[in-house]
């Protein structure tokens, strides 16, 4: 049985010129264990996403309809208070600033410890213990004395590895991480890339991967969903998305990126840019910038379907005879 | 002129304006009293000033509505037959005149010498602040008594004329540094901006900077405390009135009334004090609401 | 017949920021004052029409060595001659304003590099004006509009403001006005950095059509390495201050030298990779207010020996390549 399911989210946000709607029914899978990477640009929807599932949409955003389940029971019309004990327990967050992750006036043992004992039936003794064993798996050096230091005597990267404890304290299920190396230097995003990966897998807990670096998701993740506009535009096996994307969008994007192994005199580039959500286009949100668009694109949104491994929305995938 | 009001109510913050009945009611209530008080000549039934209309078989008269009262004299007169309501709308004018004059002189100052010290830094800028502090050790009261009465001394004959400058200037000067530490903090930040940067990298002067890059964008929190600190003002104005150091007595503010109208208080003559002060609750009252909603409409947080 | 000559030469330059704490509690708590040398000795030149890109991670100071020099700052050290002139004798002097017409910056956040409460045009224009380059207002929405067009954006956007174009196009708009003068010379501190791929790859692509059609020089600073491998000739890696590698983009590239070099290209996510564990590199970059001995990276290099933890390396020539590292 899959950890989570989301099925047909939408999430909107009232506004006094209208409802925008910034996901437009959304439906993935996430195994037991696996990584599934979350890729789009700015504005795709992706941290929306995940706020959607944590349940921690800012109002006045809302999921409309939809339904997130998490082990087959629907976590996305919860109050806030029963909210509260599936974050963290079932479900861990890892945020982009490891700076405003953390409180600054607490130790990070003690908030650490305050996780722990929140989740889990421990001894204030076994929870520090159990600390300082996360601690150590993060990589954190000296853990023993270092538990009792303050977020500031940390560096950048030490202190996204606190955050990763503190989100794996209470050994949950699924993580949700939202862009959690954008901030970092490239040198310390590789080593966080390998630890997310490492104590993920020694712990059974599946990763949701938000992010808009594609090289980050070649590293790290088994699948991935592509984003464009609030819509989903292709997932799949992290391999086939890469290497033979079905989307045309994810193929533009993957020909823009700049490659360490080629030397081109001029970058691809996709022309136009993504749509305001309060200017989707009808039919398929990307047809304007689609050099194979057709008139049924421009109409017709088309629905998620198989193309080889993976799954994409897009027409020249339909199996029916044009 | 029209198209420009058009846009601004279909604005965010013009929207923010109709859908929050407080802040337009208070800004009627606060544009009936301005115009009332622009208008005084006009709207008054009476000129209370004019000593060959006052007659004193009209005096301490209770309101219209009670025992004894009188329709041409709405809310009572005075002991010396003076209309309450024509005083009040006259009173409100000068203090309405004094708050706003004061706090426009504050924010000029205020704002000039926030901008030089946020943006020059160094020592200068640390003077500024000390300068600050010092100044709000001291209670506004004490600086305005302090003024005043260094006015009186100074100038025994001219004291009529040169009340009112001493009056605003003693509000101003402890008005300014609010200003002046709202604007030091907030160009603090936008020095380190990239636009600054980029007119810095072109050659453009640190005055032309300061005056056309910088103010622009500090002047949001500038405009919140400006509406709210008029309404301060006029109290400070009419504490000092009270206290028989403000305006001079010929040109009697809401303050001057009330004090004057305390003494028969304990006569059973309520109407004299009362009104007076009703109305400087309510002019305060309606600027501070407005202020309050100002803030809120301009922070984008809130949103 | 002698090579012409570079038209940015930049020698020994140096700079380091004071921040002690303020007097009074240095006074009391008898501290020294305290100081952060950001850039320690960096020379390069870059030849007319060329694009030297800086890389490093935070804390090597290469916005540092960018804002040195449009005369932003002045070194604490060290010199930088344009064009034969010495540059920063000439921003302290009255040739400043022909220096600053001739160099001009493009900054990283889209979002602070353009007023917010002014419009397109007089953000554009201001340049123009400033140095009296123009003088009728009609003359000066026509230079606007086409300092538009030529950037991918139209004539009609002059009357906007910034906060209806999105990133990608912000960074259009700091382009166009960065060459209102029709500058010689452009720094670009990460110009990409804030943007999407797709929009990157359409602001690098007119940044390298500007370069072709107006032979513009550039000083690229990136920390995106396979973004320099695009755009730049030549490329120098920065570590806490120092340069300790530059070459030509080929041979950087394909045959880095320095251990620094090689963890950074190691570093980079692999499209193409088998998603293999990599052994990352240990550590992180060390506090700039306190650097280590001798060579900098000996902390975390695998080939450093006693010799690196005490004596600084130089940058020297070695196979016509630059690179300051005793092991090489």
């Amino acid at each position: 049985m899959s950890l989570l399911q989301v099925k047909n989210l939408v999430v909107e946000f009232p506004h006094r010129r209208g409802t925008l709607r910034a996901l437009d029914d959304i439906s993935f899978e996430i195994a037991p264990g696996e990584i599934l990477g979350v890729v789009g640009e700015s504005g795709a929807g992706k941290s929306l996403t995940g706020a959607a599932i944590i349940g921690l949409l800012d109002p006045p955003g809302r999921v409309a309809s939809g339904q997130i389940l998490l082990q087959g029971e629907r976590i996305d019309h919860l109050s806030s208070q029963q909210m509260r004990h599936i974050r963290g327990r079932r479900i861990g967050a890892i945020f982009q600033d490891p700076l405003t992750s953390l409180n600054p006036l607490y130790s990070v043992g003690q908030q650490l410890i305050e996780t722990i004992l929140a989740h889990l039936p421990l001894s204030e003794q076994q929870a520090r213990q159990r600390a300082i064993e996360l601690l150590q798996d993060t990589g954190i050096p000296a853990a023993q004395e270092r538990i009792d230091h303050y977020p500031h005597q940390f560096s950048g990267g030490m202190r996204q590895r606190v955050v990763i404890a503190l989100a794996l304290a209470a050994e949950p299920q699924l993580i949700v991480a939202d862009e959690p190396t954008t901030a970092l230097d490239v040198s310390i995003q590789a080593q966080i890339i390998g630890l997310l990966k490492k104590v993920c897998k020694d712990r059974g807990a599946a990763v949701m991967l938000i992010t808009h670096d594609m090289g980050v998701i070649a590293e790290t993740c088994d699948r991935v969903a592509v984003l464009y506009a609030g819509r989903l535009a292709e997932i799949g096996p992290v391999r086939q998305v890469i290497g033979q994307p079905a989307h045309p969008y994810t193929r533009g994007l993957m020909a823009c990126i700049p490659d360490m192994d080629s030397d081109r005199p001029k970058l691809s580039q996709i022309d136009g840019a993504m749509p305001r959500l309060n200017a989707i286009p009808s039919g398929c949100a990307f047809n304007p910038r689609c050099p194979q668009a057709s008139d049924r694109c421009r109409s017709q949104r088309p629905e998620l379907m198989p193309a080889g491994v993976t799954a994409a929305a897009c027409w020249l995938h339909a199996q029916e005879a044009t | 002129m029209t198209s420009r009001l058009q846009r601004w109510l279909d604005s965010d913050v013009g929207h923010s304006f109709r859908s929050t009945p407080t802040a337009v009611a208070a800004a009627a209530v606060a544009l009936v009293c301005l115009f009332g008080a622009v208008f005084a000549h006009w709207v008054a039934p009476h000129n209370p000033f004019d000593l060959a209309t006052l007659e004193l078989s009209n005096a301490r008269l209770p309101p219209a509505w009670s025992e004894g009262g009188q329709l041409q004299f709405l809310l009572g007169t005075d002991d010396q037959g003076r209309d309450i309501l024509s005083a009040l709308i006259y009173g409100s004018r000068i203090s309405l005149a004094v708050g706003l004059a004061s706090v426009l002189l504050s924010v000029l100052i205020g704002v000039s010498l926030g901008l030089v010290a946020g943006f020059r830094g160094g020592w200068l800028d640390a003077f500024l602040m000390r300068l600050c502090d010092v100044m709000l050790s001291f209670p506004a009261i004490l600086v305005a008594l302090l003024i005043a009465g260094v006015g009186r001394a100074l100038f025994p004959n001219a004291h009529e004329s040169l009340a009112f400058g001493v009056l605003i200037l003693s509000i101003t000067l402890t008005g300014w540094v609010q200003y002046a530490r709202t604007v030091r903090g907030a160009t603090l930040v936008e020095r380190n901006k990239e636009y600054v940067q980029a007119a810095r990298v072109t050659g453009v002067a640190p005055l032309r900077i300061m005056r056309r890059h910088v103010l622009p964008n500090v002047l949001g929190p500038v405009l919140v405390l400006a509406t709210i600190q008029v309404a301060t003002a006029i109290i400070t104005e009419a504490t000092l009135s009270f206290l028989g150091v403000g305006v001079p007595p010929t040109s009697p503010s809401l303050g001057t009334l009330i004090r004057v109208g305390n003494d028969f208080l304990f006569s059973g003559e309520w109407w004299i004090t009362v009104f007076p002060g009703l109305m400087l609750i309510l002019i305060a009252l309606s600027v501070n609401l407005l202020g309050d909603w100002l803030r809120d409409a301009l922070n984008p947080r809130l949103r | 017949m002698s090579p012409p000559q570079p038209l940015v030469r930049a020698h020994d330059l140096a700079m380091r920021f004071d921040v002690s704490r303020p007097w009074l509690q240095r006074v009391i708590e008898g501290k020294p004052r305290q100081w952060l040398q950001a850039v320690d000795g960096v020379s390069f030149e870059i030849a007319r029409g060329q694009t030297l890109a800086l890389v490093g991670e935070s804390g090597c100071g290469k916005s540092t060595v960018a804002r040195l020099l449009v005369g932003l700052y002045a070194p604490s050290r060290g010199s930088f001659h344009f064009d034969g002139q010495d540059a920063h004798a000439a921003y302290q002097s009255a040739d400043a304003r022909a220096l600053r017409q001739r160099i001009q910056m493009i900054f990283q956040d889209p979002y602070a590099s353009l007023n917010p409460r002014w419009t397109v045009e007089a953000i554009v224009g201001e340049p123009l004006l400033e140095h009296g380059l123009i003088s009728r207002p009609a003359e000066l929405r026509e230079r606007a509009a086409e300092l538009l067009v030529s950037v991918g954006l139209s004539a009609q956007d002059l009357g906007k403001y910034p906060h209806q174009f999105s990133g990608g196009q912000r960074q259009r708009i700091s382009i166009a006005r960065a060459l209102a003068t029709a500058p010689q010379f452009l720094v670009c501190d990460e110009p990409t950095s804030a943007l999407d791929v797709s929009v990157q790859a359409q602001v690098l692509n007119i940044m390298k059509e500007l370069q072709r059609s107006r032979g513009l020089t550039y000083l690229f600073i990136s920390h995106n390495l396979a973004v320099v491998r695009h755009v730049s000739d030549q490329v120098g890696v920065m570590y806490l201050g120092r340069l300790v590698e530059l070459a030509d983009k080929h041979t950087l590239f394909s045959q880095p030298r320095h251990p620094y070099t090689r963890m950074l290209l190691d570093a980079i996510p692999k499209m193409q990779g088998s998603g293999a564990a990599r052994t990352p590199v240990q550590g992180e970059v060390p506090n700039p207010l306190n650097p280590p001995s001798g060579c900098t990276f000996h902390p975390r290099c695998p080939q450093a020996d006693e010799r690196c933890k005490t004596e600084r390396p130089a940058l020297r020539q070695f196979q016509g390549i630059q690179i300051a590292c005793h092991q090489v």
